[in-house]
């Protein structure tokens, strides 16, 4: 209907109207509030029209759907060609509906340069949006680094103290891993003649070939998603972003790199994923173990979830090699889409997740403003509908059963376990680490007597982050409790997607 | 060649040499015209030589052409490049102009010989780009730089200015011995100054003559001169920093094109049987002037000394189009030339925008804050940043696509990852800039100056850098039909 009614230009609605939207916030620099309702609405009609997404969505196939395809840059053979499937269809829905609510909890807290706000996370929504749908190797990559330029400006403009610091850093990582994915996909390009992605995907290519494509995308994605070792920019751009720019980091950008994996990395490259899944697979265990223990040594709120996101992510990236080491050790390929399935379901769940953290952060941010563990505690006594919600995101992020942290773990683990029983059993120690540090935090920062004079004063969530808080919570609890849906909806894709992972590329 | 002189002959391919013809003439007469203008009509002097660079260009748009054209007994040569080239030039030029008014006219140095000298350079531009044989290559490059040197020195009460075109005359000098001792020996060696000739006696077996070999590096020492190209790049920092700014920004752009002509004539046209000899000497000058010019601008706290360094690296890349020796390649050097001159004269121009009476704008702090003055040029300078930075959505990162393209088409994978890395240097002083201009608070709370046509300019050249690289099909295409 919804898709009919643009004459089948749905996802390329989704895509310009908040680019156009943010363009037209900017010409609005000097009236603010005709700025924030601007925001709000370009944000909630981009929202309403990617519920269609998902109500028109066939759940049978892998094929794309939604597809748009118009010519482009014809030199370079280069299209206009945009689509969705059952993985990048959920992770676009997620971009819209966070976005939403970051409009929403930054209605009167940010202070200088309101519109230039507002429109840079329309622009950034936008641009997330196209990532997601593109199918078209240049247009990716146009999305992907134009992407930067409005995160770069969000932390640099509203961040904390070290924010320019933080935000080159943030720069010039990414730029380093993605230009690096350019050569890879320059090259694919005149290997084939064309930048379409299903044509790379079919490509055949040499093992040495492959190796060196599947490093230069591991260069872009590895640092997206972050993995160990290097993850060292993430802590520092999410302590210094504002809480807008947190959770955009949080819950969308670093899917990006989990996203890569699926879209370019396994598929493209599937015989030396399989020669490299020990590196993969290495680094994410380190990151779920060594970073599980780093993070119980923070003392900054923020900080602690930025080092709880690395550890949640290197499950993601787990799930997503795992299945080459179940064909290896066992022989059957049956746990290969368990892993993937894990792998984007908690891909999603973190996004609920970690951007519900970082908006209690927030909240409890501008009241107090400070981020340091010590200057709390007590809460509960002060905001008890606060903390309510505080302990239900923490007990998701330490993957209780009910919530979404439960699915996507449970899932991966189950993986791990048709592996090796020594994965399944490093995987687990985040389920007690997870627990440590989250729960830890939510005793000192919650419970326990009222810690100071600023606690004694906070005042209780308003109704603005009473509604940003609880629609979270529903989501969270919605997924965790009934995630068929969201299964049903990959799981032809992630089928698709294993297959491919188990066809061999090196010519014979 | 011993083809006897046919006068009539040489006079019917005049009609190919019309812009040119007329952009002389018409440089004449305001030369002419300037000496009855008082100070306060003085603003005619621009407004003529605006319009005639635009009546040039629609004379060159207007040339039918389907192959190429040699005319003038071998002299001069006209061809899908040169107009596109030339074309470019004469438009840049003429925005330049219209950028350096306002700035002249602050500085009280509003005199019609910086015009007319524009103008006379433009034509040494448009002479070297249609050359057909050495001898017009030079005469062109020779008449383009004598109007530079003066150019530079041009604001006389300038110490600073008077010792940057002292420098680059005595080395832009050096540089033309250069090249025309290479010029001599490559005409010593294949008998012939048409490059025509010289391409086929190369083509015939003297590609691999050591004493062809010996003149190539001359031509490449002299090519890479007036192209700036690490190890001769020293003039570039010290002439950009000391001349008047709007002559920086006719270096820095008009002058960059003609550089591409000549290395374009004189290597791939001329030269191209050896394309083995001289690709690997590019290698060396691309490396090192994207690894010299990325790193050295970081260290500078001048904004020209930082974007001469910014054109040295940006040089190197250009190279790496040329040095594939494929068509491809030099459609995607031509690319990048051309993408690069619209946005640095967006850059100089916005440094000639807020440059007032006494007050230069070309120090990095002069840039802070400029958000709060002014968000709209602030996001205008943002785009041209990140252009040169090589981000998309804006132009500079299809120029970059390119070259990469181009070198990893012809196998040097490891030029291509060397060619990133340094673009990943270079996105740090870009960036350094935005960072000013959105992250810091002003120390200078003027109001932004410049006249209406100065500002829709500016805007439309930043935003063109926007528009090209949203839908870049037709520049693109442009170029792919100038080099087939």
């Amino acid at each position: 209907m919804a898709n009919l009614m643009f004459g089948g230009h749905l996802l390329s609605v989704l895509i310009w109207l908040p680019v156009i939207g943010g363009v037209a916030a900017l010409g609005l620099g000097d009236r603010p509030t005709h700025a924030k309702w601007l925001a709000l609405a370009v944000s909630a009609l981009a929202l309403l029209l990617s519920v269609p997404l998902w109500e028109m969505f066939q759940t049978g196939t892998a094929a794309m759907q939604f597809v748009e395809r118009a010519p482009w840059i014809s030199t370079i053979h280069a299209e206009y060609y945009i689509g969705v499937d059952g993985i990048s269809m959920p992770l676009i829905l997620l971009t819209t509906f966070t976005t939403v609510l970051i409009v929403i909890a930054g209605w009167s807290n940010v202070e200088k340069r309101v519109a230039q706000y507002f429109a840079a996370f329309l622009i950034l929504e936008g641009l997330m949006t196209g990532v997601f749908a593109s199918l078209d190797g240049a247009l990716f990559y146009v999305f992907w680094e134009a992407m930067l330029i409005p995160m770069f400006i969000i932390i640099g403009i509203w961040g904390g103290p070290r924010r320019v610091y933080a935000t080159i850093k943030f720069f010039l990582y990414t730029f380093v891993g993605s230009l690096l994915m350019l050569v890879a996909l320059i090259y694919l390009y005149l290997k084939s003649g064309s930048y379409e992605l299903a044509v790379f995907q079919r490509l055949p290519l040499s093992l040495p070939e492959q190796t060196l494509i599947f490093l230069a995308f591991f260069a872009a994605f590895a640092v997206k998603v972050p993995m160990f070792p290097v993850h060292t920019w993430l802590p520092d751009a999410h302590v210094e972003a504002p809480t807008g720019g947190s959770v955009v980091l949080a819950a969308i950008m670093l899917k990006m790199g989990g996203y890569g994996f699926l879209r370019f990395s396994l598929p493209i490259a599937p015989d030396a994923s399989r020669t490299l899944d020990w590196l993969i697979i290495a680094l994410s265990l380190i990151a779920v173990v060594y970073i599980g223990f780093v993070a119980l040594a923070q003392t900054d709120m923020k900080k602690l979830i930025a080092y709880s996101s690395i550890a949640h992510m290197g499950f993601v990236t787990l799930g997503m090699f795992i299945g080459f080491q179940i064909v290896a050790h066992t022989g059957k390929t049956g746990g290969i889409e368990m892993g993937l399935d894990g792998a984007v379901v908690q891909m999603l769940s973190h996004g609920l997740v970690s951007g519900a953290l970082f908006l209690c952060v927030g909240v409890m941010y501008d009241r107090v403003h400070s981020r340091e563990i010590s200057a709390y505690g007590g809460v509960i006594n002060t905001m008890p509908k606060f903390a309510a919600f505080m302990v239900l995101f923490a007990l998701a992020n330490s993957g209780l059963p009910g919530t979404s942290g439960f699915v996507g773990e449970f899932l991966v683990i189950l993986a791990s376990f048709k592996a090796n029983v020594w994965y399944a059993f490093l995987a687990g120690t985040t389920l007690v680490l997870g627990a440590a540090y989250t729960l830890w935090l939510v005793k000192r920062v919650i419970f326990g007597e009222v810690a100071n004079a600023k606690v004694a004063a906070l005042t209780d969530l308003n109704g603005r982050e009473f509604l940003v808080l609880g629609v979270l919570a529903v989501a969270v609890l919605v997924v965790g409790v009934w995630p068929a849906p969201l299964l049903d909806v990959m799981r032809a894709s992630t089928q698709h997607l294993a297959e491919q992972l188990l066809f061999s590329k090196v010519a014979p | 060649m011993n083809v006897p002189f046919n006068a009539s002959f040489f006079n019917a391919g005049l009609v190919y040499a019309r812009p040119e013809i007329f952009l002389t003439v018409a440089a004449c007469a305001i030369l002419m015209l300037d000496l009855l203008l008082t100070d306060a009509q003085r603003r005619w002097t621009g407004i003529l030589a605006v319009i005639s660079l635009c009546g040039t260009a629609a004379l060159v748009v207007a040339q039918p052409l389907s192959t190429k054209v040699v005319a003038l007994g071998g002299l001069f040569e006209l061809d899908r490049m040169a107009q596109v080239l030339k074309v470019v030039t004469l438009l840049t030029v003429a925005v330049v102009f219209v950028y350096s008014t306002d700035y002249l006219r602050r500085r009280a140095i509003f005199k019609g010989e910086y015009f007319v000298l524009g103008l006379f350079a433009t034509l040494g531009a448009m002479v070297l780009i249609s050359a057909g044989s050495l001898i017009t290559l030079y005469l062109g490059l020779e008449l383009m730089s004598l109007c530079l040197y003066a150019m530079v020195a041009f604001d006389r009460d300038s110490g600073i200015a008077a010792e940057s075109a002292i420098k680059y005359f005595v080395l832009g000098s050096m540089a033309s011995g250069t090249l025309l001792y290479g010029m001599s020996i490559i005409y010593g060696m294949t008998g012939s100054l048409e490059l025509d000739g010289i391409a086929s006696a190369v083509r015939g077996g003297f590609s691999a003559n050591l004493g062809l070999v010996f003149g190539i590096a001359f031509l490449i020492v002299g090519v890479g001169f007036k192209f700036g190209a690490v190890p001769f790049h020293m003039w570039i920092p010290d002439v950009y920093e000391g001349s008047p700014t709007c002559v920086t920004v006719f270096i820095g752009t008009a002058s960059k094109l003609a550089a591409f002509g000549l290395a374009m004539r004189l290597l791939p046209e001329a030269l191209g049987a050896s394309q083995a000899d001289w690709s690997q000497m590019l290698v060396v000058l691309s490396v090192l002037s994207m690894a010299i010019g990325n790193i050295v601008a970081i260290a500078q706290f001048n904004l020209k000394r930082m974007l001469a360094y910014s054109t040295i690296s940006h040089v190197g890349y250009v190279l790496l189009g040329i040095l594939s020796g494929t068509a491809q390649g030099y459609q995607a050097a031509m690319f990048y030339m051309i993408s690069y001159v619209v946005v640095a004269a967006g850059a100089f121009g916005m440094i000639l925008l807020l440059a007032r009476q006494g007050f230069e704008a070309d120090k990095l702090e002069d840039f802070k804050g400029l958000n709060a003055r002014s968000p709209w040029f602030a996001g205008m300078m943002a785009i041209l940043m990140f252009s040169l930075a090589g981000v998309p959505p804006f132009i500079g990162f299809w120029a970059k696509l390119g070259v990469i393209q181009a070198v990893l088409g012809v196998q040097l994978t490891w030029l291509a990852v060397v060619a990133v890395l340094f673009s990943v240097v270079g996105a740090y002083y870009y960036l350094r800039i935005v960072k000013l201009m959105y992250f810091d608070e002003p120390s200078d709370a003027t109001a932004i100056g410049g006249s209406m046509l100065m500002r829709t300019v500016l805007s439309a050249n930043a935003l063109l850098v926007l528009g090209l690289g949203i839908i870049p099909q037709s520049l693109l295409q442009l170029c792919q039909r100038a080099l087939q």
